[in-house]
C-alpha cells in the first residue's frame, strides 16, 4: 500500500515561531526525512509555498478561470494530486486545466519550496 | 546641462527602464531600488560627463549591476541570487551600451509588465494597484488615496502582489498566442476599472478623479502602441475618450452633477470626441466577434454625434444596448436598457423592465437602480412613489456629488404637491 500523509499548519503562528524552535522544527524533518528514506518508505515528500502563492483552476464550458488563492469549496474534497516540473506558473495551470477533475471541482495549483 | 534636464530625462525613462530592470531582475522591489541607485547615479554624474548617448540603456546598465552588487553584500535568499545569476547568464547587460539595444528590446519589457501585472492569477484589486504603481508610476499613497483605503493598506496589497509573482512563478513574459486574446482582456478589464473608478467614483467627494481618467487613457495608448490593430483595444480606448471628452459638462465648478439632459454641449472636447469616433470606426470595421467595448463605445458616439439629447438616436440605443446584452448581460447594462427605452416607448415600458429587474435582485447595494425608478414615477406623475424610490436611492448613495443630485430630486418633488 501507498499513502500520502498531508501536514497541515496554522501558517502564521509556524511564521512567528522563535528562531531557534524553527530550527529545531527544520532539524526533525531533516531527522525524518533522512529515517524514512533509510527505512525504504520514503517516495516523495516537498514543502509547499504559503497558501499565499496559491492558484485555483477550474474548467467550466470548456473555458479555464484562474483565481487568486485556495478557494476550494467546502463541499469539496482532497480527491489526488500530481507532481509536476512547469516552466512557470501559466504552464502549471495549463497543465492543471488538463486535468479531468478541474471540469467537475477545482485544483489548487501550489508552488513547492525549492530548497538550495 | 542641469539637474531639470536630468529630471525630465528620469521622468521620460522611468517606466520604461524599471519595466527592463524587473525582466532582469525578476524582483519588483530590487528592481525599483536598482532604479533608485541609478538615478541617484546619474544625478552625481551626469552634470560633470554629460547625459549619455543613450540614457535608458545607461541607466538599466547602473541599476542593473548596482542590485547585483546589493545582493552579493546581502546575500539575499539563495533562490533570488540563483535567478539573477540565471538571467544575467542568459541575458547580454554587456550589450545595454550598445546603441543597437534598441526602443523595441524597451517596449516588449512594458508589455511584459502589463501582462504581469495584470495576470489573472492575482485578484483583480491587486492586478489594479500593482498596475498602477508599477506600470504607470503612481505613488502607493496616491493609488490608497484614489480607492479609499489606508497606505498601509494598499502597501500591503502591493507587496503581497509582487510575492506572489516571484513566489508563484508568475511568468514575466509576452502571453503566446494562443492565450493572448483572453489575457488582453484581463489587461482591458483592468484599465476599464482605473478609468470608471475615475470616471465615476463610487464614494468620496469628488464625481470624477482626472488622475486615474488620464492614466487608463495613457495605458490604453501605450497598450495600443505596442499590440496596435486589435479592435477590443481600439474600442476600449474610444470608449475612455468619448466618456472623458464630455468630462467638463459633466459637473458644474461647485462639483454638482450634470444629467447628459442638461450639459452645456459646447464644453464637450470636440478634437478628442473626433479622435475617439475614428477609433470607434476602425473597431467595428475590423471583421470576427464585436468586442462589448465596441457596442459601448458604439452607444456614446451615438450620444456625442446628437446636437441635444431630444435628437438623439433613441432607437438605436436601445438596438445597441439589446446587442450589448446578449453579448454580456449584467444588471447596469439592463438598467441603462431600461433608460434608453423610456426615452423610445414612454416611462411606463420602462418601469416595468426596473421592476422586473429589482425582482431578481437588481443591483444590489447601488442606488441607481432606485434612482431610476424615481425618475421613471415622477415622469408618470406618480409623486409619493417616486419621493419614496428617490430617498431609498439617497440611502445607497455614498458619493457625495450623488447625494447632492438626489437631495435636489426631493426637494424639488417635495415642492410641487
Amino acid at each position: 500500500m501507498q499513502y500520502l500523509l498531508l501536514i497541515y499548519a496554522n501558517e502564521a503562528e509556524t511564521a512567528a515561531l522563535p528562531e531557534a524552535e524553527m530550527a529545531t522544527m527544520m532539524a526533525g524533518y531533516g531527522e525524518f526525512t533522512k529515517a524514512i528514506v533509510q527505512a525504504g518508505n520514503f517516495k516523495a515528500g516537498d514543502r509547499l509555498r504559503p497558501v499565499s502563492t496559491a492558484t485555483t483552476v477550474r474548467v467550466r464550458n470548456g473555458k479555464t478561470m484562474t483565481t487568486d488563492g485556495p478557494f476550494a469549496e467546502t463541499r469539496e474534497q482532497l480527491g489526488g494530486y500530481y507532481l509536476v516540473e512547469a516552466a512557470n506558473l501559466d504552464e502549471a495551470t495549463a497543465i492543471a486545466a488538463r486535468i479531468p477533475g478541474a471540469s467537475y471541482g477545482s485544483v489548487e495549483v501550489r508552488p513547492i519550496w525549492m530548497q538550495g | 546641462m542641469n539637474t531639470t534636464h536630468v529630471e525630465d530625462v528620469f521622468r521620460q525613462e522611468a517606466g520604461r527602464v524599471l519595466a527592463t530592470l524587473i525582466r532582469l531582475l525578476g524582483d519588483f522591489e530590487l528592481a525599483e531600488e536598482a532604479r533608485q541607485d541609478a538615478f541617484e547615479a546619474a544625478l552625481e554624474q551626469w552634470p560633470n560627463t554629460g547625459v549619455p548617448s543613450n540614457p535608458r540603456a545607461w541607466l538599466v546598465r547602473v541599476g542593473h549591476n548596482k542590485a547585483i552588487d546589493h545582493i552579493r553584500r546581502q546575500q539575499l535568499f539563495r533562490d533570488k541570487m540563483k535567478y539573477v545569476q540565471d538571467a544575467v547568464v542568459t541575458t547580454t547587460v554587456a550589450a545595454l551600451d550598445d546603441d543597437g539595444y534598441d526602443d523595441a528590446a524597451f517596449g516588449d519589457d512594458r508589455l511584459r509588465l502589463v501582462f504581469t501585472c495584470c495576470h489573472p492569477a492575482l485578484n483583480i484589486e491587486a492586478q489594479v494597484a500593482l498596475t498602477l504603481r508599477a506600470v504607470c508610476g503612481l505613488t502607493t499613497t496616491a493609488i490608497a488615496r484614489a480607492f479609499l483605503i489606508g497606505d498601509d493598506g494598499m502597501a500591503q496589497r502591493i507587496v503581497r502582489a509582487q510575492k506572489k509573482i516571484r513566489d508563484a512563478g508568475i511568468p514575466y513574459e509576452t502571453p503566446p498566442p494562443a492565450l493572448l486574446d483572453e489575457r488582453i482582456d484581463s489587461v482591458l478589464t483592468v484599465i476599464y476599472l482605473v478609468f470608471n473608478e475615475g470616471y465615476a467614483g463610487t464614494s468620496g467627494a469628488d464625481l470624477i478623479s482626472e488622475d486615474l481618467c488620464r492614466e487608463a487613457i495613457r495605458l490604453a495608448r501605450l497598450l495600443d502602441a505596442l499590440l496596435p490593430d486589435r479592435p477590443a483595444i481600439l474600442a476600449l480606448l474610444a470608449l475612455m475618450l468619448l466618456h472623458d471628452a464630455r468630462r467638463r459638462a459633466r459637473v458644474t465648478p461647485a462639483g454638482d452633477i450634470v444629467l447628459l439632459e442638461g450639459q452645456d454641449r459646447a464644453l464637450w472636447d470636440r478634437a478628442q470626441i473626433d479622435e475617439g469616433l475614428a477609433l470607434v470606426d476602425r473597431a467595428l470595421r475590423v471583421r470576427g466577434p464585436v468586442s462589448p467595448y465596441a457596442i459601448q463605445a458604439a452607444i456614446v458616439a451615438l450620444h456625442v454625434r446628437a446636437p441635444s439629447a431630444e435628437a438623439t438616436d433613441w432607437r438605436q440605443i436601445v438596438g445597441l444596448y439589446e446587442v450589448l446584452l446578449r453579448l454580456q448581460a449584467s444588471p447596469v447594462i439592463e438598467l441603462n436598457h431600461a433608460v434608453a427605452v423610456s426615452m423610445v416607448d414612454g416611462p411606463a415600458r420602462a418601469l416595468d423592465l426596473l421592476d422586473a429587474l429589482s425582482a431578481r435582485g437588481g443591483c444590489g447595494e447601488h442606488h441607481l437602480l432606485p434612482a431610476a425608478r424615481g425618475q421613471m414615477l415622477q415622469r408618470l406623475g406618480r409623486r409619493d412613489e417616486a419621493l419614496d424610490a428617490y430617498r431609498g436611492a439617497l440611502a445607497m448613495a455614498r458619493l457625495e456629488p450623488e447625494r447632492r443630485l438626489l437631495t435636489r430630486c426631493i426637494v424639488v418633488l417635495e415642492g410641487s404637491s
